[in-house]
């Protein structure tokens, strides 16, 4: 079978359909958030260690930053769990 | 299991339905209950290169049928004895337990996975600032303890990572709080488009400054956005931004 580019290697080109400004009295670039607005929108690239569950994990981390609601990206079994897609 | 396991704070668990439908790669080792020749076992993997049919193991957490999975790369890292180590890049929902079964399967002598970890999830890899809960603990003390908030800063992702894989159509302020409240873009909002968008993508509205406005699904092709004066371009799905960060500009 022909290998298929995987989505992350994929190139894309940014079209022009018009000019404009942005008004910096309203929002900011993400790099410029409080530290309160970055952990509102933050995503975390968390090493989850074997054992404990994708959930339980996201707990701990909910419980150490302090936030009122963490989601998690796609399962990780723990090392014995049961079948979880990738 | 171990590896990339991206956690979003808040409001951010908004924009994560963009990486559970994301690509995922995997180091794993696969035991072969007998040994096999390397030529031979390249061969077999090659051939579980591209879309392939599997079906979902008796525990498993959807429907047991057959479905497609496209496996964008599946490479044999090292062979020693009964043991391959390799990588293999793949569509959202793999089972990758199945597919060391199926290569044994396959090569006549059977395996089974004894070892995985995920190496990448969508934008997310194990090079980019991967975080163990001890580096989060420890940066968590460092803020609250001592005043510093830079290391937590770097910790963390803006969720707009989480949404890079998706094409990007960048709007008006003046669209903008429209959109928050859950409207569909009209072309006239829109300033930027990334090529190659299908009418049905998934795709991330984006304000000039970056900042994440909502997922939405292409109602066009780029081509055509470009070239349209009127008209929705796209349906608003899932709103990211709080409303009123812009100024409403539309009538009521």
């Amino acid at each position: 079978m022909e290998p298929l580019k995987p989505p992350w290697e994929v190139e894309r080109k940014l079209l022009v359909k018009d000019e404009g400004e942005t008004d910096p009295r309203y929002g900011c670039k993400p790099e410029d958030r409080t530290l309160e607005e970055h952990l509102r929108l933050g995503v975390i690239n968390l090493d989850k260690p074997s054992g404990p569950s994708s959930h339980e994990v996201t707990a701990w981390v909910k419980r150490i930053v302090g936030v009122e609601v963490a989601g998690h990206g796609g399962t990780l079994a723990p090392s014995l769990g049961g079948e979880i897609p990738a | 299991m171990t590896g990339v396991l991206p956690v979003a704070l808040n409001d951010a668990t908004k924009a994560l339905q963009a990486l559970l439908l994301a690509g995922k790669e995997y180091v794993g080792v696969m035991k072969l209950h007998r040994e096999v020749p390397e030529d031979r076992l390249l061969e077999v993997m090659k051939e579980f290169q591209g879309v392939i049919y599997q079906r979902p193991p008796i525990r498993a957490s959807v429907k047991r049928r057959l479905r497609t999975r496209k496996i964008y790369r599946l490479q044999l890292l090292e062979l020693d004895g009964k043991y391959a180590l390799f990588r293999v890049a793949c569509e959202a929902g793999t089972y990758i337990r199945k597919l060391c079964v199926d290569i044994g399967e396959a090569l006549g002598c059977g395996a089974h996975m004894q070892e995985l970890r995920r190496v990448r999830s969508g934008p997310f890899t194990e090079d980019e600032n991967l975080v163990t809960l001890q580096d989060l603990s420890d940066a968590v003390y460092a803020w609250k303890n001592e005043g510093d908030e830079e290391p937590l800063r770097r910790l963390v992702f803006p969720m707009e990572k989480a949404l890079s894989l998706l094409p990007r159509i960048v709007i008006r302020d003046s669209a903008v709080d429209a959109i928050c409240h859950g409207a569909q873009l009209a072309a006239p909002g829109v300033l930027m488009l990334d090529d190659g968008i299908k009418a049905g993508d998934k795709v991330v509205i984006l304000t000039l400054k970056g900042e994440a406005v909502a997922i939405s699904t292409a109602l066009a092709e780029s081509r055509e956005i470009l070239e349209m004066r009127r008209g929705f371009v796209a349906k608003t799905e899932r709103v990211l931004m709080k409303p009123g960060t812009y100024p409403k500009m539309w009538g009521s």
